[in-house]
């Protein structure tokens, strides 16, 4: 064992090192944009030099690097301070399903524009009436000569109101049973009947969307795959929402409740010599420490040209309610100084109480917490499925309401 | 980026579950447990006739000189399978006591016999209810014997010779000892533990002829180091236990049904699984960290110690009670073997140290990383 590259990753590291810290935005390159322009700017500089998208294709932009080179990649630039991404889920969910199921041409014609930052994607899978039961989506198509109509409502579509495309799936056959009567296709944001309303977080951000569609056209060639496979393609977005490692992540962590508690008091001496302080922050370590090096057995797996292990499914699940309880318990450790969340007043710039209320959402983006326990517990520990009272019903009479 | 076991280990791995599974059986576990046999002798001696009680004896001492990943190994199995032998004792503590504090003499007169198990080691630090300090010790040396009652000492009963830990007007306050326990300043009796399948004794020492094992005033910054070592071992006995109550009620649920159907259906035990198989999880990647630092003597140690202890000491709590309320009313039958690593989760924990005595080193060992 050892925590070291092979030569041939070393030296890839390095390459990748150099071109980083010649390349990253300054100040000056920055100036004057909003996020979404520095994302932008930043993604065309890594695409015009080759390392956008490594993983990808060279004709789709990217540079036919292997897995663990992305990990490498990833970690590299998240040593450094750059443009947060707008296009996480253009990249790792909408290429890889246009991948699998579009045509040559059609890849030819968006990929690289993804690839370059020049378009930005989103997806719209979750309704109202369809969150972890995603395929209890209502959203209707019909259709009309060589096109599809469109009426219903997608939610929580992040990054809707800057996007210029979008995958989504909608319901084509209410009468056959739920998974069967889907079918999916991509979209222009601006194709006239979409109306993008945004949804104020607890957090008082606004990253996600409701979006509303009347009689909104989409063109039979941008169907993926045949009429009522859309749930088979979904699985192909849906895979990919969770598969990406390496990385660093930000918010409340060990070390900020550690050095937090070492500048307040319990008892007038300082809270780190607390026991029960002691205590809670020893399990928050070992528990960080378990995700760690999950993420190295993962990283070898990834080395050694192998699948990594289920190991890999836990992050999420221990990560985000990890955030809320150390976000809590450091709010607690500074008594009714916790309240304060004035960037200007509070510990940390309002860090804590940030996280604080931003947490609930870690814990039910990409899947909740319920339905990540599920997973592990049917793919990974092999436990049958639930039984699903609307499993071969058609959809239209499967009951939603109590009325 | 290798953070795996080798190919030979794995190897190693498949070769201790096939003699476990075909040696070790539940039906072992209970018959000790049931019996007046202390631990399964027959066991012990296919053990050591493998080399497993020497594998990180150097060769010069008779032993195999493999690394502490085949150690590793060897512990995660024998966890699996709660093998009722003095291993912990003997290859974890005595020899590792050895290993860190003895004189060429010493390690001459006593490594071949541990290797060959047919010496068996054991450690006795604890004296009473609560955390053993220097401050705490009244087993105290004078010259060459050794006056104090030690209780209890996992395989006191059955060891050939104890490393004792007394205590020091010098250093850190502490020494260790070794005393050979067959002789007449030696009083053992067995006692009665949560755990009957790993036996335990309380040691009555009166004057008993003792030599003094690393020099006087230094035996509780042995203490620690042993500890260290030890930790990561015992947390791969957890894991390997932590897995085997998780197939159980893994097992259990598949085939109970309820209200028509499994309960493995159901997402209240789903999500109990699920939460089983995560903390298992982390605390298995914990002993990795831990493996890579007792085998490259790492400078972080105490923190992967210490961090693969706590999760280790969680996860099997937590896995061993839940697999009894998997089993609902059965699990609590003296016929089921869930009652197994119940015993064995909470003797593991409290044997090296508690939870809350390795988080707070935890928490000490990164306060001092830090410092530096």
């Amino acid at each position: 064992m050892d925590f070291n590259d092979t030569a041939v990753e070393a030296t890839f590291r390095e390459e990748v090192r150099t071109w980083l810290s010649a390349n990253i935005p300054t100040p000056d390159d920055l100036k004057g944009l909003d996020y979404i322009g520095r994302a932008k700017l930043w993604q065309k500089r890594k695409y015009d030099a080759g390392w956008a998208c490594i993983r990808w294709p060279k004709e789709h932009g990217g540079r036919n690097a292997s897995a663990i080179d992305q990990v490498i990649w990833n970690q590299e630039e998240s040593k450094f301070d750059t443009p947060d991404s707008i296009f996480g889920i253009g990249h790792g969910m909408c290429a890889p399903t246009m991948m699998a199921w579009a045509t040559d041409e059609q890849n030819k014609n968006y990929i690289p524009k993804l690839a370059s930052g020049e378009d930005v994607w989103c997806q719209l899978f979750s309704e109202p009436a369809g969150g972890s039961d995603l395929a209890a989506l209502r959203t209707s198509a019909e259709k009309d000569g060589d096109d599809w109509i469109i009426n219903g409502q997608k939610i929580w579509t992040s990054g809707a109101h800057y996007s210029d495309y979008g995958v989504l799936v909608l319901r084509t056959d209410p009468t056959a049973p739920k998974h069967q009567g889907l079918t999916y296709f991509f979209i222009d944001m601006k194709s006239a009947g979409i109306e993008v309303k945004p949804i104020r977080q607890i957090s008082g951000g606004a990253n996600f969307n409701e979006v509303y569609f009347t009689d909104v056209r989409v063109s039979d060639s941008q169907r993926l795959g045949a009429v009522g496979q859309g749930w088979q393609v979904a699985l192909t977005t849906l895979m990919n929402e969770r598969a990406s490692i390496g990385g660093g992540g930000g918010g409340v962590n060990f070390d900020s409740v550690f050095d937090l508690a070492t500048r307040v008091n319990i008892d007038d001496a300082p809270a780190i010599e607390d026991k029960n302080v002691r205590a809670q922050l020893a399990t928050w370590y070992a528990q960080e420490s378990g995700l760690k090096f999950n993420g190295y057995r993962s990283m070898t797996a990834l080395s050694r040209g192998e699948i990594p292990g289920p190991e890999n499914s836990i992050g999420k699940l221990v990560g985000a309610p990890k955030q809320q309880d150390m976000a809590s318990f450091a709010l607690d450790l500074l008594e009714s100084g916790g309240a304060i969340w004035d960037p200007e007043l509070s510990e940390a710039a309002g860090m804590f109480q940030a996280t604080y209320m931003a947490s609930p959402g870690l814990r039910i983006a990409g899947g909740t917490d319920e339905i990540m326990a599920n997973i592990i517990a049917e793919r990974v520990l092999g436990l049958p499925q639930d039984i699903r009272v609307d499993k071969g019903i058609p959809f239209n009479e499967v009951p939603t309401s109590n009325s | 980026m290798n953070f795996e076991f080798s190919e030979e280990q794995n190897m190693l791995r498949e070769q201790a579950q096939g003699f476990l599974a075909s040696n070790c059986s539940m039906a072992v576990v209970r018959r000790v447990l049931d019996g007046d046999e202390p631990y399964d002798a027959d066991l012990w001696k296919k053990v050591a006739e493998m080399g497993w009680t020497a594998t990180v004896i150097p060769e010069e001492y008779e032993g195999l000189g493999l690394s502490y990943l085949e150690l590793s190994v060897i512990a995660e199995e024998l966890g699996r399978a709660l093998a009722p032998i003095p291993f912990s004792s003997s290859v974890y503590l005595a020899t590792e006591a050895i290993l860190a504090a003895g004189s060429e003499e010493q390690k001459q007169a006593y490594l071949p016999g541990l290797a060959a198990g047919t010496s068996i080691g054991c450690f006795a630090l604890g004296e009473s209810a609560g955390q053993t300090s220097p401050a705490s010790l009244t087993t105290k040396a004078d010259g060459s014997s050794i006056t104090g009652i030690k209780i209890p000492v996992a395989d006191g009963d059955v060891a050939n010779f104890a490393i004792v830990v007394g205590r020091s007007d010098k250093g850190d306050g502490a020494s260790l000892y070794i005393v050979d326990l067959d002789q007449d300043g030696v009083s053992r009796e067995s006692i009665t533990t949560i755990d009957p399948s790993r036996s335990h004794a309380k040691l009555t020492l009166n004057a008993a002829g003792a030599q003094l094992l690393g020099n006087d005033g230094e035996g509780w910054s042995h203490v620690q180091s042993i500890l260290n070592r030890a930790a990561v071992l015992f947390a791969w006995e957890q894991v390997g236990g932590c897995d085997t109550a998780l197939n159980m009620a893994k097992e259990y649920a598949m085939g109970r049904f309820a209200f028509g159907r499994p309960i493995a259906t159901y997402q209240a035990i789903k999500h109990k699984l699920a939460n089983i198989y995560v903390k298992n999880t982390l605390a298995r990647s914990n002993c990795y960290y831990g493996a890579w630092a007792i085998s490259t003597d790492a400078d972080e140690l105490p923190i992967a110690a210490a961090t693969a202890r706590v999760s280790a000491i969680q996860a099997y709590y937590y896995a061993s009670k839940e697999n009894v309320q998997t089993h609902g009313g059965m699990g609590f039958t003296w016929e089921f073997d869930c009652q197994f690593p119940y015993r064995r989760s909470k003797l593991l924990a409290t044997n090296i140290g508690s939870e809350a005595t390795w988080q707070d080193k935890l928490i000490t060992a990164i306060e001092k990383q830090r410092a530096a």
